[in-house]
């Protein structure tokens, strides 16, 4: 499995994504700058980190989904290459169009980082097959911005689909999201947002490795 | 048209600049005629108390500075300590604390960014940050309004830049309702031998600009905060710079790029008095003169004379000096990140600070004057008189030690913090071992399979103004205590030193008698102060804050494996006291937050004692013998076994038939240099044994279990109502709904 990391101006969890698709995966990502144009050949998983890109000062990921290098990933998604959006990345990629729903601000309108429980509603996803349906995982959230949104229609249509792929469980919501909507993947499978950190929960020093099952089944790493 | 430069010289002009009359006669005989307008302003940012030091130099030079691991002490952006392996920390504390009294989110933010350049301009990545807030009473009309402001610039700025916040402290107190404290410390790693200094080298290179555009924002700003406040605050605002986190992010990436590339002779940020302070300190260290075309400096706005560009505070700006024939790779790098980058002139050889603006000479002054022969007072001072001792016998004892003990772990300075760091990112860089909460916040050393580094930062300002010497000391071993409580090594610290108006003998005093006694700890200790910053002129219409030396420790855990954290306590533990039993009860929260009264000394510090138990405790910790451990502070023995049983969620069955005095005192008192430990029970012989030969005074106290802390028939508490009390003040506070209830008291 080859995976890329995509670095933006302002995205500043890519260090941790990188470092936690090495220590998954086994070797590290090659790394993919805004104005390329192109993803290099044969990789398998693209992830787009969390931070502020471009300092969010307009509405989250609204420029980063502007970007050049946007529409490369976009073309190798629809050629059913796998990609996840972290955070910020889950935003860029919902305002590139890829992703159904909105994030909005925080329902306590702060920013907000601690950890939560994460309910994995479908373990049928090339993300997710290494959790079971309904085993719930610790994990960290930190976003300003993470209140998931649909219309009616959408959030039905997601929810019937099996797109929703965690949900805050417990009552651990931290920003107000509809249905307690934390990660979300599109209709063929192969793109998943998420709000919260696995790439923080992956080793012994974190206290714990809830979020390694999620790239070991996006690496294909899963220990038998 | 040109933008004029000449503006008569008049008393009030120099009165305005914050420039005494003796100061100002000091310029004339320095320079030998009237000085431009644009070197008036030169001079007042270089000399204000806040860039120049004036009236503290004198006393700081007292403070240990060096030691072993040592690599650079103060006078650069940060110092900067070994920590084995060709690695080192480089770290520093500074306050904004006249900005974020007036504008509070952006006070607050800057004042993170500002210090996090500091950091990353000697090349370190920044891997921690710290803030130590103090607000004013929790029913002062500002109070919130400054508590959420403050809160949200420190996460907004750190957070978007992409530091773990990992401790602090937030305080309230009536002392600071016109003068709030924003101390912000950050640390980076680098390699020991890349590091990178402001001292410029060789004549005729290119001094090139980086960064943001210059704008007006922050014109004056240092001058600013060398005065009082009075009612005429609110018309300070436009002293208060922007910050731009995003920028910064950029240019932290783009320098350390550049770093490797060789290129870097010398680098200073632009922060207090901008392009003036960052320019004149290149050239002074290096012995070399400076000119500067201001036609080239990047700016923002129209029309911007060259006063404005000199004293401009504009955020995220650096200066280099760079190797000439590096300059297009620099160009490249900074090019890619979307950053200013413009050769705004040269070193010299004629040690002349020569500033150039639309083909004239505004400004030409002898560089190392402006620094070196800033003025330096020794202001007189008066020894502040001690309170009498107040024996625990003349204190009264609580009706009910369990309320005693819940209002305490309930009241605003000892109750939970989370509302605050919530707030904050703790986790990004996924090198997070400990989060606030605890003794110490812990980071890992990145690349190393063990290293961690420990860091806090402490004060007990009440104990300062009782007694300025054995306060300075306190805060200096509680900091070194903390850090010992993780089972880290205390390294070094940086001191961030907020008082009143040092014109006014009492507040000198308690400045100096302060310093005196963080140096006498940090001799003892072996905990070198290796930065710091000054804040003076604390003050609003003559009331002065509680004085403040906050004292930012870093420490170094060889292995995190066998770290102690407080809520680590297991069913079955033995629960042992460390240190001497409970005795003094002077200026313990006790006295103030249950029974109203401010009174009496504050505690003595034993440093040879302190020493002692610190360094069993930690010798203790790296054998893996506790399962907790926690530093006995504010609150004393009672509030660490609530913390402890709040932490991990475990009861306690504690009784004090061994221990000698009243019970208050036992459970409150704040005697220092004191550890609560917890561990397994076929350890506890063993441990007291050793403790017994290490001449280090214990007290066997209970165990772990149940779901209550008990203390013999004195108090019984649920862990539940414990940790809901001491969680809610604060959300509460927040909500307004606190404030309510006590109105409709």
């Amino acid at each position: 499995m080859k995976s890329a990391v995509v670095q933006l101006p302002g995205l500043n969890r890519d260090r941790d994504m990188i470092a936690a698709l090495t220590k998954i995966g086994g070797k590290a990502p090659v790394t993919v700058w805004q104005t390329e144009t192109e993803i290099p050949a044969g990789v398998d998983l693209i992830v787009i980190p969390g931070g502020f890109s471009y300092g969010d000062y307009l509405r989250c990921g609204a420029i980063a989904a502007r970007m050049p290098v946007m529409q490369a990933i976009k073309s190798k998604a629809e050629a059913g290459v796998k990609v996840l959006g972290v955070c910020n990345g889950f935003q860029i990629l919902l305002e590139a169009g890829m992703l159904p729903g909105a994030l909005m601000r925080n329902a306590s309108l702060k920013f907000v980082c601690k950890e939560i429980r994460l309910e994995v509603t479908n373990a049928e996803t090339d993300f997710t097959r290494a959790y079971e349906k309904g085993q719930i995982l610790r994990c960290p959230v930190a976003h300003h911005d993470g209140n998931f949104f649909a219309d009616a229609e959408t959030a039905e249509r997601i929810e019937g689909n099996g797109q929703v792929v965690f949900r805050y469980a417990e009552g651990t919501n931290p920003n107000g999201s509809l249905n307690d909507v934390a990660g979300v993947i599109n209709e063929r499978g192969n793109v998943l947002g998420m709000m919260p950190h696995p790439e923080n929960l992956i080793e012994a020093a974190h206290g714990g490795s809830d979020g390694r099952g999620l790239f070991a089944s996006a690496l294909d790493v899963i220990a038998a | 048209m040109t933008i004029s430069n000449s503006r008569p010289i008049t008393p009030e002009l120099i009165a305005a600049h914050g420039l005494k009359p003796d100061e100002y006669e000091r310029i004339l005989s320095l320079i030998g005629r009237e000085p431009t307008f644009t070197e008036l302003g030169i001079f007042s940012a270089m000399w204000n108390e806040h860039c120049s030091y004036k009236s503290s130099k004198r006393w700081l030079r007292t403070l240990p500075t060096k030691g072993p691991r040592v690599i650079q002490g103060p006078g650069e952006n940060a110092g900067v300590v070994d920590i084995d392996d060709g690695d080192c920390v480089v770290f520093k504390m500074e306050s904004h604390n006249h900005p974020s009294y007036i504008e509070p989110y952006q006070g607050a933010a800057t004042g993170v960014g500002g210090i996090l350049r500091d950091v990353f301009t000697m090349g370190a990545r920044p891997v921690a940050a710290m803030n130590a807030l103090r607000f004013g009473a929790p029913d002062h009309p500002k109070t919130r309004h400054l508590v959420s402001g403050v809160v949200a610039g420190v996460g907004g700025y750190g957070n978007s830049f992409g530091v773990p916040t990992v401790g602090g402290e937030v305080e309230f107190d009536e002392r600071y309702n016109g003068n709030i404290l924003v101390n912000a410390f950050a640390a980076g790693l680098a390699k020991s031998d890349a590091i990178f200094l402001s001292e410029a080298k060789g004549v005729g290179l290119p001094v090139v600009y980086l960064g943001a555009k210059t704008g007006r924002d922050g014109v004056g700003g240092a001058t600013m905060a060398s005065a009082e406040f009075d009612e005429s605050i609110e018309e300070k605002r436009p002293t208060v710079q922007v910050g731009d986190p995003f920028t910064e992010k950029c240019l932290l990436e783009a320098c350390l790029e550049l770093m490797q590339t060789g290129a870097v002779i010398a680098i200073q940020d632009m922060g207090a008095a901008g392009l003036t302070c960052s320019a004149v300190e290149m050239g002074a260290k290096g012995d070399l003169g400076i000119e500067l075309n201001l036609d080239l400096v990047p700016v923002r706005e129209d029309r911007m004379t060259a006063y404005e560009m000199m004293l401009s505070e504009s955020q995220e700006r650096m200066l280099m000096v760079l190797e000439p024939e590096k300059e297009e790779v620099a160009k490249a790098i900074f090019v890619k990140w979307g950053l200013d980058f413009a050769i705004v002139g040269y070193t010299t050889d004629d040690l002349r600070f020569r500033i150039l603006h639309q083909g004239e000479e505004v400004a030409n002054l002898p560089i190392k004057q402006l620094g070196d022969e800033a003025p330096e007072y020794d202001r007189p001072w008066r020894e502040p008189s001690k309170p009498s001792p107040l024996p625990a016998s003349l204190v009264a004892e609580p009706n009910d030690y369990g309320l005693a003990l819940l209002k305490l772990v309930g009241s605003p300075n000892q109750s939970s913090r989370r509302w605050v760091y919530e707030q904050y990112d703790t986790l990004i860089q996924g090198n997070s071992l400990q989060i606030p909460g605890g003794d110490a916040g812990v980071v890992r050393v990145e690349g190393h399979p063990s290293k961690a580094l420990a860091f806090s930062s402490d004060v007990t300002p009440r104990y300062v103004e009782a007694d300025p010497f054995e306060g300075g000391k306190q805060a200096v071993a509680e900091c070194w205590r903390n850090i010992t409580a993780t089972g880290a090594e205390p390294l070094a610290a940086t001191d961030n030193l907020n008082f009143g108006n040092p014109e006014k003998p009492d507040i000198m005093g308690q400045f100096v008698m302060a310093i005196k006694g963080i140096g006498e700890a940090c001799r003892a200790l072996d905990f070198p102060i290796v930065s710091g910053n000054v804040s003076l002129y604390n003050e609003t219409n003559g009331v002065a804050i509680l004085p403040t030396p906050t004292i930012a420790g870093v420490g170094l855990l060889p292995d995190w494996s066998k770290m102690a954290k407080v809520g680590g306590a297991r069913d079955g533990d033995e629960i042992v006291l460390i240190g001497i039993d409970g005795s003094h009860l002077g200026q313990s929260v006790y006295l103030r937050d249950v029974l109203g009264i401010v009174d009496g000394p504050a505690p003595e510090v034993d440093l040879v004692v302190e020493r002692r138990n610190g360094d069993f405790v930690r010798s203790a910790i790296r054998n893996g013998q506790f399962s907790a451990c926690h530093d006995i502070s504010s609150g004393g023995l009672a509030v660490a076994l609530a913390e402890m049983a709040i932490a991990s969620g475990k009861g306690m069955q504690v009784s004090l038939k061994d221990c000698n005095g009243p019970a208050h005192a036992l459970l409150f008192g704040e005697d220092q240099g004191r550890y609560v430990v917890a561990m397994p029970a076929d350890m506890a012989n063993f441990l007291c044994a050793n403790a017994e030969g290490a001449g280090v005074p214990f007290r066997r106290l209970g165990k772990v279990g149940g779901s209550e802390l008990v203390v013999d028939d004195l108090l019984s508490v649920s862990i539940e109502q414990l940790r809901d009390t001491h969680e809610s003040w604060f959300p509460d506070f927040m909500d307004g709904s606190s404030n309510a209830a006590a109105a409709a008291e």
